[in-house]
């Protein structure tokens, strides 16, 4: 799959009064036409700073380092000026929220909002027809009623319908690029299956590609083609979707899979949870920054960064238990019989 | 009322007043029983009344009707005074554990407050002698005592938001959404934490979340809940197992699957639509605008909650004992 947008050894740092926040500590990553890809982390790991950084969403106090890389269609994104940011934005790529409310004008009715996105970038075309198009995109994304809805504020919609009409938007010049930053965390799961088959159906429709971006295992699982694990500002797995399930390569990988209950999880055993709590990302641990909470840690992995492994076809992971001269003993999850 | 249950609630009915003669039906209606060291699952979407039940029960609401029985007493219609020695044997954690900490006292002060508005300690000092032990136990140090919540992180807050429940030795918790704000990794640490207590001081949990999977696993029995009245109840295992009400089934079925290839043999049976405005309720079963098996009755007659074996029991129409 050839890729649209490359990401290479972005670093972005915040400045704060408690010192350098380092919150993207050098993520490579590539998106190939018509993938979904998942991008799976807690809070802090950086998925959303990464994301941010595609479009230049970042706050003032964020600084991006020298020799970090953005491609898009071939074209360096970071340093690009604002005239082009503009036209990127909403046409080659557009973006959604977790809370729609906040991302919405409260005083502009939606359909208003939504043919916007159309006017901005096409000058040719009349309100009339940026209306009729509006309307086919609220029944496209399954709003009831489109023409009523239309002449609607945001604050007469329940949070789902928001999240259409965010979708709505996004898709208006239909983008070769959709980021998508935990879109259904704060809706109910009817509804959050709604609009994850939409984002399907969306994706066959238009050929969009998709950057997903959860916490949520479940949602990768039901969703993505491919996913890549964050934690403490790094990649720490990148797999195709069957593989990160199945041979999951990386402790906190396995820890994330082991802490959630499935419908099966026998209840008279307890779940095992991860221990202790993400790094602090002012003072970055020196080695992995997994080290501290892995239950297999080593001497060398709380003061050297391992480099990845490859183990499988798109497969790979950044752990030194998977290094060739790792010790296979015990305490060696990856150890293979040889 | 038996001398198993530690909670037993009858017909339980709050309605809230929205601007002129409108009324939202947030509770209608609501029976239910939680055994001594149980735990009772609470599921249904954001808007059907789970966290007003909830919010009742403990008396931080007034209830416009029905009953509730906490450990044989009737705690239904006590004033504020009267109801001061059974606030000991119910306390509750919040979700947001960001929002439900003062964030001008510390941790310690924060723990100790309970043990200092019911009187069973004289000073702060003596406070300490129970606040230290119970920061131990929930996977804090003595260190964190002079803190504030500012300096934790969501899961340590929503430890100190356990202490602060558990210093008293209640009976009944009553836990609304009490992992939903956490990271994955963290949910399951508190989790265990709730388990371990459960088991050493034979607590009761009203366990409120949206997360099905989790309910299914720290829960006894579960009820689903829709438009503020209950449309199925039963042995958690079985509910899963064998979910009987529409709802249910398409609550269930949208649970997303941690397992791609099962994900992908999944049947796609999205539930169409919103939850209705508990304002005006539909007529009937509240669920027929929704319901893809929806036949006229459904719209005439509200359906019983019946028992159709094994105390499981459902309320609608296509299900009768």
């Amino acid at each position: 799959m050839e890729p649209i947008l490359n990401i290479d050894n972005l670093k972005v740092s915040f400045m704060t009064s408690n010192g350098e926040v380092q919150a993207v500590r050098g993520v490579s990553l590539s998106v190939g036409k018509g993938e979904i890809l998942g991008i799976v982390g807690e809070s802090g790991s950086g998925k959303s700073v990464t994301s941010m950084s595609i479009l230049h969403l970042l706050a003032d106090t964020a600084r991006i380092k020298e020799g970090s890389s953005i491609r898009f269609d071939g074209e360096e994104l970071i340093g690009a000026p604002k005239k082009r940011m503009r036209e990127i934005r909403g046409e080659k790529i557009s973006m959604i929220f977790q809370d729609p409310m906040s991302s919405l004008n409260p005083l502009i009715p939606v359909g208003k909002q939504v043919a916007e996105m159309l006017l901005e970038h096409h000058k040719d075309i009349s309100k009339d027809e940026a209306k009729k198009a509006v309307l086919e995109l609220f029944a496209k994304v399954r709003i009831p009623e489109p023409e009523k809805r239309y002449k609607c504020c945001p604050h007469e919609f329940s949070g789902g319908m928001r999240q259409r009409v965010m979708i709505a938007m996004a898709l208006a010049n239909k983008p070769e690029l959709l980021i998508a930053d935990e879109p259904t965390t704060a809706l109910d799961v009817t509804i959050q299956d709604q609009i994850l088959q939409q984002l399907r159906e969306l994706e066959k429709e238009y050929g969009t590609s998709i950057i997903f971006i959860t916490h949520d295992l479940g949602v990768v699982a039901e969703l993505c083609d491919r996913v890549i694990v964050m934690y403490g500002g790094l990649v720490m797995e990148e797999a195709p979707i069957d593989e990160i399930f199945e041979h999951p390569s990386h402790p906190y990988t396995m820890g994330l899979l082991n802490s959630i209950p499935d419908m099966e999880q026998d209840k008279a055993v307890r779940l095992k949870p991860i221990p202790g709590s993400p790094p602090d990302m002012t003072n970055p641990p020196a080695g992995c920054p997994f080290a501290p909470r892995c239950p297999y840690a080593r001497k060398i992995c709380g003061a050297e960064l391992p480099e990845f492994t490859q183990v499988g076809e798109g497969h790979s992971s950044r752990c030194f238990l998977l290094y060739p001269d790792a010790p296979a003993d015990d305490n060696n999850p990856f150890r293979r019989e040889v | 009322m038996s001398e198993h249950n530690i909670l037993e609630v009858k017909d339980l009915t709050k309605h809230f007043k929205a601007g002129k003669k409108q009324i939202v039906h947030a509770v209608d209606g609501i029976s239910v029983t939680l055994g001594k060291g149980k735990t009772l699952g609470l599921v249904g979407e954001s808007g059907c009344g789970k966290s007003s039940c909830a919010r009742t029960i403990i008396r931080m609401y007034d209830p416009t009707s029905g009953q509730i029985i906490l450990d044989g007493t009737d705690i239904t219609n006590m004033k504020q005074k009267e109801l001061k020695p059974y606030r000991k044997k119910m306390q509750m954690i919040f979700q947001d554990p960001y929002a439900s900490l003062n964030a001008r006292m510390t941790v310690r002060d924060i723990i100790a407050e309970p043990l200092l508005a019911h009187n069973l300690v004289k000073n702060k000092e003596e406070a300490n002698d129970l606040v230290y032990p119970m920061l131990e136990r929930v996977g804090l140090t003595k260190e964190h005592a002079n803190r504030y919540a500012h300096e934790f992180s969501g899961g340590q807050r929503q430890r100190v938001g356990i202490a602060r429940a558990l210093i008293l030795e209640p009976q009944l918790v009553i836990c609304d959404e009490p992992i939903s704000a956490l990271d994955v990794s963290i949910q399951a640490q508190v989790i265990n934490l709730l388990k371990d207590f459960q088991e050493e001081k034979g607590l009761s949990y009203l366990f409120i979340a949206h997360d099905l999977s989790m309910v299914r696993y720290v829960s006894d029995d579960v009820g689903v809940m829709y438009l503020g009245q209950l449309v199925e109840m039963s042995e958690a295992d079985e509910i899963y197992r064998n979910p009987l009400h529409p709802y249910t089934k398409g609550l269930l079925g949208s649970v997303p699957i941690a397992n791609p290839k099962l994900a992908r043999q999944k049947e796609k049976s999205s539930m169409e639509g919103d939850i209705p405005s508990p304002i005006n309720p539909p007529s009937g079963c509240r669920f027929h605008t929704r319901c893809p098996y929806a036949r006229p009755e459904c719209a005439q007659t509200t359906p019983e909650l019946v028992d159709v074996g094994n105390g499981h029991r459902v309320a609608c129409h296509l299900h009768k004992a």
